[in-house]
């Protein structure tokens, strides 16, 4: 097992490599280079004939490359062109907002999606289970950002039931110690601070678990009618077995596998939805501050997004790939 | 009936003839069994809509395409809505615009960066994995890799991330979302292509001392796009959404009243409290028509998957 994971490990590293290849080599390309990217419409000959000094964009690329690389590992991803401040540290102060609220799309989808995808498959060639492959059908293909807006002018502007933006009220004064807005309230007992925050999350999460959660259903519905159909589930229920025994240790455990593969998948993907999703919402975490730097043209804080995201999706898929073993036993003999 | 699991003859319309016309060629098999799903038929009529609605756009739409006809019903608190003032069924937005006409010419903006972007995947994605496909080696595990690099970074980003090195324009968009498809094409290809090598025929071919381009040129590529179209008519619709999702960032480029779809849900957001039917209207396109295409392509997965065949 940990010489699997170790191989996988090793994998990685050349796929990651490679893209800091790319992307340094991305930036560089830019029409006018770098100095013009930094300076945008003040730049004159001059000022990017300074800053090409400063920065050593007027060395020869290997070597640009290595320096960059070097500070990288380092955990240096440069400074953001629009906050001036470490982009590194920009992310910090705002990760935390979309992991509680990727976290809380994750569990909605998981949550929902693996009990209608396995009820789907029971009702197979059922109206319900048409209405499920319909729906999820559905669900797949409305946009992030339209759903988001209609979540909002349904529930926040219309029925007032829920804030529109942001992660808390401005009133509330609330110790935030982790920066995980809900658990902080929780931990430091401001349960009604904790639920405020609750509260703004709930909609954006929805918005943004429709495309996993029908994902989802589909997969565990898949799964589920092919276990169905399995020998030894017939035999169990030959035998006489409860149903519930065959429902929990023969069916569900074995259509796990592709539906956790999917799950992984998803959560990989979460965090890039979020983009979207945040900026409906005014939410204020790493999508939102992207598409911000995507306006202005903030490409230190674009190349460390791309990075992180692929290193965080890289990580995601190895757990997936590890917890197959606490699923299927024999996934542990190889 | 009971015998139809025994002998495997298509259950057959009068239109089927005797039992020994049913072989047909493999597309003709295939449109066969389109033709009696209706979720085909749903998706292909949604598509051809959108598609005339696209092309026919000069004359269906009642304005012109950056037109500001209805200036003057403009109030700061108050936009009219849909049938709330004559001459403008859907509405005017924020810019003076006619919704419905900017709706329609919507259609022409999202099919031709769909079909455009998809087309710079597949072509791209398809040399590449036809390339890794037919030599091998490791001109094959340079491409994968390669490939790798951009899978691991999810698509939305991906494509956000091309547009906005190469600046906010339409065509920018096309190639970021095509350039994000690449590895899907790539990879299927690819793959279709390392089972088809192994079989019979393409020994044969070989046998017969046809060369490698000839036997990857009309032996294997023909015979292994199949999945490749699938992907394509699927990623239509992902293409679609996610013009739409970059132009709603601010990617797209021109004037801020373009007619397009994403674009007029960014504006929508202002507005959201006294004009919902802003983003309510371009969102509902944007999902029929992601719907058509998915619907469409689900069904000709289906008509083509070896397993579902045998039916």
């Amino acid at each position: 097992m940990l010489r699997t994971i170790g191989k996988r490990i090793l994998l990685l590293i050349p796929t990651l490599f490679g893209l800091t290849v790319l992307l340094f080599l991305w930036v560089r390309a830019l029409p006018g280079g770098p100095a013009a990217a930094l300076l945008g419409e003040r730049a004159t000959p001059e000022a990017v004939e300074r800053i090409n000094e400063a920065y050593g964009f007027d060395r020869p690329l290997h070597e640009q490359y290595v320096t960059w690389l070097g500070r990288l590992l380092q955990g240096d991803f440069g400074n953001s062109i629009s906050t001036r401040r470490p982009v590194l540290e920009e992310f910090a102060n705002r990760f935390p907002a979309t992991i509680e609220l990727s976290v809380l799309a994750l569990i909605i989808a998981v949550g929902i999606g693996i009990p209608l995808g396995y009820w789907a498959a029971r009702k197979h060639g059922k109206i319900l289970d048409h209405l499920m492959v319909g729906g999820s059908l559905l669900g797949i293909t409305i946009p992030v950002f339209f759903l988001a807006f209609m979540l909002k002018w349904l529930f926040a502007v219309q029925l007032g039931w829920l804030p529109t933006t942001g992660r808390q009220d401005r009133g509330i004064d609330a110790t935030h110690a982790t920066g995980f807005y809900v658990l902080d309230g929780l931990l430091t007992g401001e349960f009604d601070a904790a639920l405020n925050a609750l509260t703004h999350l709930l909609l954006p999460a929805l918005a943004l678990s429709t495309i996993p959660l029908a994902i989802i259903v589909r997969i565990t519905r898949a799964s589920v009618l092919e276990v169905l159909g399995a020998d030894y589930v017939r035999t169990g229920r030959a035998k006489g077995i409860a149903s519930k025994i065959i429902r929990n240790r023969f069916v569900l455990r074995n259509a796990m596998l592709p539906v956790v593969t999917t799950i992984g998948l998803q959560a990989g993907l979460l965090i890039s939805g979020a983009v979207l999703t945040e900026t409906v919402f005014a939410f204020p975490g790493v999508g939102g501050f992207l598409a911000t730097a995507i306006f202005a043209r903030d490409f230190p804080v674009l190349q460390g997004f791309v990075l992180f995201i692929a290193l965080a999706y890289a990580i995601i898929n190895l757990l997936v790939d590890i917890s197959y073993s606490f699923i299927d036993p024999r996934v542990r003999v190889q | 009936m009971s015998t139809a699991g025994v002998i495997p003859v298509a259950p057959g319309g009068p239109e089927d003839g005797a039992g020994a016309r049913r072989s047909g060629s493999y597309w003709s098999d295939i449109f066969r069994r389109l033709r009696r799903n209706p979720g085909a038929w749903t998706g292909a009529i949604v598509v051809a809509l959108f598609v005339l609605v696209a092309i026919f756009a000069p004359w269906l739409a009642p304005y012109p395409e950056l037109a500001s006809p209805a200036r003057e019903h403009l109030t700061p608190t108050y936009l009219p809505g849909i049938g709330e003032i004559p001459g403008y069924p859907l509405g005017i937005d924020r810019f003076g615009g006619d919704v419905l006409s900017k709706l329609i010419w919507g259609a022409r903006a999202s099919l031709v960066i769909g079909i455009v972007s998809t087309l710079f995947g597949l072509v791209g994605g398809m040399l590449l994995g036809a390339i890794a496909g037919a030599f091998g080696k490791w001109v094959d595990t340079v491409i994968m890799r390669f490939v790798d690099i951009l899978l691991s970074v999810p698509n939305l980003l991906l494509a956000v991330s091309i547009a906005a090195i190469l600046g906010p324009t339409p065509l920018a968009v096309m190639i970021a979302i095509g350039v994000a498809q690449v590895p899907i094409f790539a990879r299927l290809l690819r793959s279709s292509m390392l089972q088809q090598r192994e079989a019979d025929y393409v020994l044969a071919a070989r046998t017969l001392g046809l060369g490698r381009g000839r036997v990857t040129m009309s032996h294997l590529l023909p015979n292994s796009v199949g999945p490749v179209i699938v992907q394509a008519t699927l990623t239509l619709a992902t293409a679609v959404i996610d013009a739409a999702a970059l132009s709603f960032l601010g990617l797209g480029g021109g004037r801020p009243e373009t007619a397009e779809w994403g674009r007029m849900l960014t504006y929508a957001q202002n507005e959201l409290a006294i004009a919902p039917q802003l983003a309510f209207l371009p969102g509902l396109c944007i999902m029929i028509t992601a719907f058509g295409f998915t619907l469409f392509g689900e069904a000709l997965r289906e008509a083509m998957d070896p397993r579902s065949r045998k039916r």
